[in-house]
């Protein structure tokens, strides 16, 4: 992929909401070109969707996240595709990866409460025939979410003028 | 408290120091103290903070206890790493050549004070830094400003200009605080032949080499002959962001080396010791370094594309800094105080970098870039303002 592409890649992995003039501003190049290389990258699929990252710790709202570590058994008929695809199909689970080390998954799952998330592992995430072994964490704080810290940032500390 | 300006009725000052002139930027200073909801295009330093990396063993460093001098030199490893790190400039120097310092400016007054003898003429071409001419004078040297009008670049021409001057130092700082300028290998090379030709030493003040946008930086000490005739500045401060940890460094032929160290060692004695090992870190974090540098590419691209609606400006190729003609009726300080008055967005007047700079501001695009768009949306309305009136 040509530079050019990464670079505006880069820049929306950073800020979602900059608008084509922006994108066009920074790169130094016009709109229509700006907007010919999001389309195609849309296209493509390499530009997934455009979220917001929520601090959650701020909303009243309640909600809790969970990680879960899933250990499963794998058999001719069903691989870690097969079973990660009925996991992730679940609008509770937030995020699905396989990992190494001692689990085979681990499962972000979000919900209301406790309750509801202990439930939706108990119901929905055990009973897979394949899953042989559950252990759930709950999140009691997040400090950093997709590159972004939560806490306050340092102030600028800069003089107005330096020579 | 009594002002600068009062050290000339203070007889105990040197007459040296009496004679320097205070900063232009000082009064401007002064406007802005204590004014909490102005944008600053005036700061001459990074924005971003030190890359956590470097900070994090500074932390480790003063928990081990790394808080004794170093050699005068400075570190051995920090010393190999520069040279290492400097192959990339085109310089191909030995471990013995280089010197830490606090900050460039240090290695900029060890520099002068090395070379310039009572009476020396030093060639400094302007608009430049505010401190070679200064420094100069405290040597008791002479210095001979060179405007690089109208395109702000150094030709062989215009360096022979300044001939029967018969200087012997020349300072050149490339890219260019203030004027964003710098230079390729084949601008470099005239540089290089009219100082064969004046036989002059060269300082070279690279502190910005990081901040290049079209070609990468050449250092001038990479040219054919010039191994003996040039001495390399450069430190940490603009392209680690690390500016208040003060590391600098220089490169020196051997003899001019030897007569930096002597006053290093009877007035720093060693540069910060944590400081010194957070830079050896930061030369392992140069991935850090080039993602500030496209950041500031960005940037770079739009003051470039706002201003020239409105007036002109030398391209700027290389450290954060626009330096447009002010397109209206004004003096380089009325422009800014009016600006900073009407709109409060402070810039920092051209004629701060020597008189060829009158006519001129300086933009620093070290800002975010929601600032950055605001102030110069501020600036064209500014100036669409009073070109109408």
């Amino acid at each position: 992929m040509d530079e050019l592409k990464i670079q505006v890649l880069k820049a929306l992995e950073e800020n979602a909401k900059l608008k084509d003039v922006e994108l066009a501003d920074m790169f130094g190049i016009d709109v229509e070109k700006v907007r010919e290389i999001i389309e195609e990258l849309e296209k493509n699929g390499v530009i997934l969707k455009y979220k917001t990252i929520v601090n959650w710790e701020k909303v009243v709202e309640d909600h809790v996240y969970a990680i879960i570590n899933v250990k499963v058994s794998l058999s001719r008929e069903k691989n870690y595709d097969d079973i990660a695809r009925r996991i992730a199909k679940f609008p509770e689970v937030h995020a699905v990866r396989l990992v190494s080390g001692e689990y085979d998954f681990q499962v972000v799952v979000k919900g209301k409460t406790l309750k509801d998330v202990a439930f939706f592992v108990a119901e929905k995430i055990s009973t897979i025939p394949e899953v042989k072994d559950t252990v759930t964490h709950f999140v009691l704080r997040t400090y950093k979410e997709e590159g972004v810290t939560l806490f306050a940032d340092e102030e600028d500390r800069r003089l107005a003028i330096v020579p | 408290m009594r002002r600068i300006e009062d050290l000339r009725s203070s007889r105990r000052i040197a007459k040296r120091v009496q004679e320097i002139r205070p900063s232009g930027i000082r009064r401007f200073f002064d406007l802005i103290a204590g004014r909490d909801d102005i944008i600053s295009l005036g700061v001459g330093e990074p924005d971003f903070s030190v890359p956590w990396r470097i900070r994090e063993e500074i932390i480790y460093a003063l928990e081990k206890g790394y808080t004794a001098y170093t050699s005068n030199f400075g570190l051995k490893e920090l010393r190999e790493g520069i040279v290492e790190y400097y192959k990339k400039f085109g310089v191909k120097a030995y471990p013995e050549q280089v010197i830490i310092t606090c900050g460039v400016s240090e290695a900029l007054d060890l520099a002068v004070r090395t070379l310039v003898d009572h009476g020396d003429v030093v060639l400094i071409p302007e608009p430049c830094y505010v401190s070679y001419k200064p420094l100069t004078y405290i040597c008791n040297g002479e210095p001979v400003e060179l405007s690089t009008l109208p395109d702000f670049k150094l030709t062989y021409e215009k360096l022979m200009s300044a001939a029967n001057f018969k200087p012997k130092i020349l300072i050149i700082n490339y890219p260019n605080n203030p004027t964003g300028v710098t230079y390729s290998r084949r601008e470099l090379e005239e540089i290089a032949d009219a100082a064969v030709e004046l036989d002059m030493t060269i300082i070279s003040d690279e502190i910005y080499a990081e901040l290049t946008y079209s070609e990468k930086h050449t250092s001038i000490a990479s040219l054919n002959g010039m191994e003996d005739r040039v001495i390399v500045l450069n430190g940490f401060s603009k392209s680690f962001a690390m500016t208040g940890l003060r590391i600098g460094f220089a490169i020196a032929p051997l003899d001019v080396l030897e007569g930096m160290l002597k006053i290093h060692q009877y007035t720093m004695l060693c540069a910060p010791t944590p400081s010194q090992i957070g830079a050896l870190e930061a030369l392992k974090c140069l991935d850090e370094v080039e993602k500030m540098r496209t950041e500031y590419m960005r940037r770079r691209n739009y003051v470039l594309k706002e201003l020239k609606k409105v007036t002109e400006l030398p391209k700027p190729e290389g450290a954060f800094y626009a330096f447009p003609k002010i397109p209206i009726e004004m003096s380089s300080e009325e422009f800014a105080e009016k600006l900073l008055i009407e709109k409060s967005v402070a810039v920092v007047p051209g004629n701060a970098f020597g008189e060829s700079g009158e006519g001129f501001v300086r933009l620093s695009y070290a800002v975010k870039f929601e600032k950055l768009r605001e102030a110069l949306n501020r600036i064209v309305d500014f100036i669409d303002k009073y070109a109408k009136s």
